[in-house]
């Protein structure tokens, strides 16, 4: 019982993260209608600023947090400025395809970056715990004796990654910004008719969705382990998560993070015992999985807007 | 003779122009009245024909005649490039017919090269300690290597076809996932991560390919009979491609692409003509994941992933969506490039072949793949045959400018 419960509390945590990496994809979706593949290369591009202000600079953890924010934000504004904006009326298979050229340049570039060192963001939890019901082992970090052994970074990812996900929730609904933002992906004409900066509006979602998945690429890599440059690729489980969630849900995006966090912790502690022959790392399989059964009954996702189409 | 007067009015109203339609000339409009004309086609037959104008057939002739030459032209490691070259067009045009004539993109291509390669190296290979090998004859193996992608193509299909857009890319991406974890632990077909097993063994015909033959005085290296062979499943298949692409068949993939619902009100049969196009693109793509393997000697099960998907996704766009011969010279393009940045590495100083420096020259590489894929659909979406299409019209054109 204590097993599986540490296995969701450990899943519940990077599925909030999965939830993060997902919202920063439905912005972009819901402004812009293109499924933005070059993420996960922003992400870990952000993970890899936080860790050079942290460990090489000295900057505490959260005001290099901020800032590797603030320039991914600035990087992803210009991506958009230069790569995307040509793309306004286009299809969005050409647009996805765009992102893809970028998403291999800009992974090339993470991985020159890191040089085959693997980094630490230097966060300050680490692998402390927290024990329910037992007693730290001594001199031992991240053990507890029996009772339930809860990782402070599991519990600091759901926490962090909620709350963003609630104030940009509540700044798309209450502000006057957010509705120029909503209307944009409802009908880009109509709020252009309405004296809404249809170009900027495209310029902010970029500019959120690479805060977002910088502020993930920390929460990921705030694990006490280390991370590298290939780990980027852990962000396109993100991408099951909105399709089961639905490409233009919020909501859908962050239950979708946290059925593929939770599915993915729960099969990396269960399937090598009770089912051995589905092999190592068969837990990057399962949002897959999880996805394709979503799509065959849903053929939108969960929450998703069913495409209504005139002929 | 009143009637007849009637008749050529009607078919100048109709543009149907029955007197040029004579038996002798077969739709083709005479030399002497056709010239300086650019095309001019009088029915439906010659404008479909697989080689429309005289142009296309020198070029195709010329093309076809200097690539047959090329190994016995060029050094034995550019033969090398060559072979690879053509084994690309192959996969390219796969990908083309489903994602730029069918409209279904797709990011799963490179699953269907390793069942290709898996199928060929199973049925071909000899076995190992742990590998299966059956030791047949590339005659039987290669269209093996087809029929089993394809067949899985088939049997995937329907779930590809429920979705649409871009869940279908995370489909397909999801498949391409979940078929490298399937290839890591089938270590009997695969001989698992990290380990990889041998090839397809090169025996055509009972004709063992690796040994060295001279007809006369032309002398046949294994690179070049290999090269040969490659060359010929390619010109078979791009022909077929074509003859796909200009029939009722490639209509409804255009049809589908452009609109699926328009098509399936106008009598295309949706879910048939998606399953059709998934399962003729994972055959061809079978074909050149064999032809692959068998170049590069051994293969791993990581080997099918995304970057190789990536990779035959630029040859598509760079190349020229929806064009056949937009493919090949995409995958020229996509093979070439990185002998040609290598050539660099003499005159510009930061980039390098090793792993020091600024740069080496396979980041190198798939950046400038990353980027071009980026300038081609937002400046030439068309690809290198756009480039080519307008050089032509400059000249058809020529003295005026439209």
């Amino acid at each position: 019982m204590n097993a599986f419960l540490e296995a969701l509390i450990n899943g519940v945590g990077q599925g909030a993260v999965y939830a993060l990496i997902a919202v920063s994809f439905v912005i972009i979706y819901r402004a812009t209608s293109v499924l933005n593949f070059a993420q996960p290369a922003l992400m870990i591009i952000g993970t890899f600023i936080t860790s050079v202000f942290v460990i090489d600079r000295g900057f505490p953890f959260w005001l290099a947090v901020v800032l590797s924010m603030v320039i991914v934000a600035a990087f992803s504004m210009g991506i958009e400025r230069v790569a995307l904006r040509p793309m306004v009326g286009r299809d969005t298979y050409s647009a996805a395809i765009v992102t893809v050229g970028l998403f291999i340049a800009l992974l090339v570039l993470a991985f020159r970056l890191y040089a085959a060192n693997p980094r630490s963001v230097g966060d300050p939890w680490g692998l402390n715990v927290i024990c329910l019901g037992g007693t730290p082992v001594e001199g031992f970090v991240g053990g507890c004796e029996g009772g339930l052994t809860i990782y402070q970074n599991s519990v600091a990812r759901t926490v962090i990654a909620l709350i963003v996900i609630a104030a940009l929730g509540i700044w798309l609904a209450k502000s006057k910004l957010g509705l120029a933002m909503r209307a944009t992906s409802l009908d880009q004409e109509t709020a252009m008719a309405q004296g809404i900066p249809v170009g900027r509006m495209f310029s902010i979602a970029w500019g959120i969705s690479g805060a977002l998945v910088a502020l993930a690429g920390v929460l990921l890599a705030s694990s006490g382990g280390v991370v590298q440059a290939s780990d980027a690729l852990f962000a396109l489980v993100a991408l099951p998560a909105i399709i089961i969630g639905g490409l233009d849900s919020l909501k859908g995006a962050v239950l979708g993070g946290l059925i593929v966090g939770i599915a993915m912790a729960l099969t990396k502690a269960f399937q090598p015992i009770a089912l051995p022959w589905l092999g190592n790392g068969f837990s990057n399989v399962v949002p897959y999985l999880i996805m394709l059964i979503i799509l065959l009954i849903r053929p939108y996702g969960l929450f998703g807007t069913k495409e209504v189409q005139r002929v | 003779m009143n009637l007849n007067k009637t008749q050529t009015r009607s078919d100048r109203l109709t543009g149907r122009s029955t007197h040029l339609n004579f038996e002798s000339s077969k739709g083709k409009v005479a030399r002497n009245v056709s010239r300086g004309r650019g095309k001019l086609y009088t029915s439906y037959a010659t404008n479909q024909a697989f080689l429309n104008t005289a142009p296309k057939k020198w070029w195709t002739l010329g093309f076809v005649v200097l690539t047959a030459l090329a190994p016995f032209l060029v050094p034995l490691d550019f033969t090398y490039l060559l072979t690879l070259a053509l084994i690309y067009a192959i996969g390219g045009i796969g990908l083309n017919l489903l994602s730029g004539y069918a409209g279904q993109i797709s990011l799963g291509h490179a699953f269907f090269l390793g069942l290709g390669a898996y199928t060929a190296a199973v049925f071909g290979g000899k076995p190992g300690t742990v590998t299966w090998g059956f030791e047949l004859d590339l005659a039987i193996v290669l269209p093996l290597a087809a029929i089993i992608p394809g067949i899985i193509g088939y049997l995937v299909a329907p779930l590809a076809t429920r979705v649409r857009g871009l869940y279908l890319a995370v489909l397909t991406l999801g498949l391409l996932i979940f078929g490298e974890h399937m290839f890591k632990i089938m270590v009997p077909v695969t001989g698992g991560e990290g380990m990889g097993r041998g090839v397809a063994q090169r025996t055509l015909f009972g004709v063992d390919l690796n040994a060295t033959y001279a007809i006369g005085p032309v002398i046949i290296k294994p690179e070049i009979s290999f090269y040969l062979i490659t060359f010929l499943i390619f010109a078979v298949l791009g022909v077929a491609a074509r003859n796909i692409a200009r029939s009722r068949v490639g209509r409804s993939f255009a049809a589908v692409r452009d609109r699926d619902l328009a098509a399936e009100v106008m009598g295309v049969n949706l879910m048939r003509t998606k399953t059709f196009a998934f399962a003729i693109s994972s055959a061809y793509a079978g074909v050149a994941g064999a032809l692959l393997s068998m170049l590069i000697g051994r293969i791993s099960p990581e080997q099918w992933n995304l970057f190789m998907s990536v990779d035959f996704l630029a040859v598509v766009v760079i190349g020229g969506i929806a064009t056949i011969s937009g493919t090949i010279l995409g995958a020229a393009f996509v093979v070439l490039l990185p002998r040609f940045l290598e050539l660099l590495t003499e005159y510009i100083p930061f980039i390098s072949v090793s792993s020091g420096g600024l740069i080496n020259v396979f980041q190198l590489q798939t950046i400038v793949f990353g980027i071009l894929i980026v300038i081609f659909i937002t400046l030439e979406p068309r690809g290198l045959y756009g480039i080519w299409i307008r050089i032509r019209n400059y000249f058809t054109a020529w003295p005026f400018s439209y």
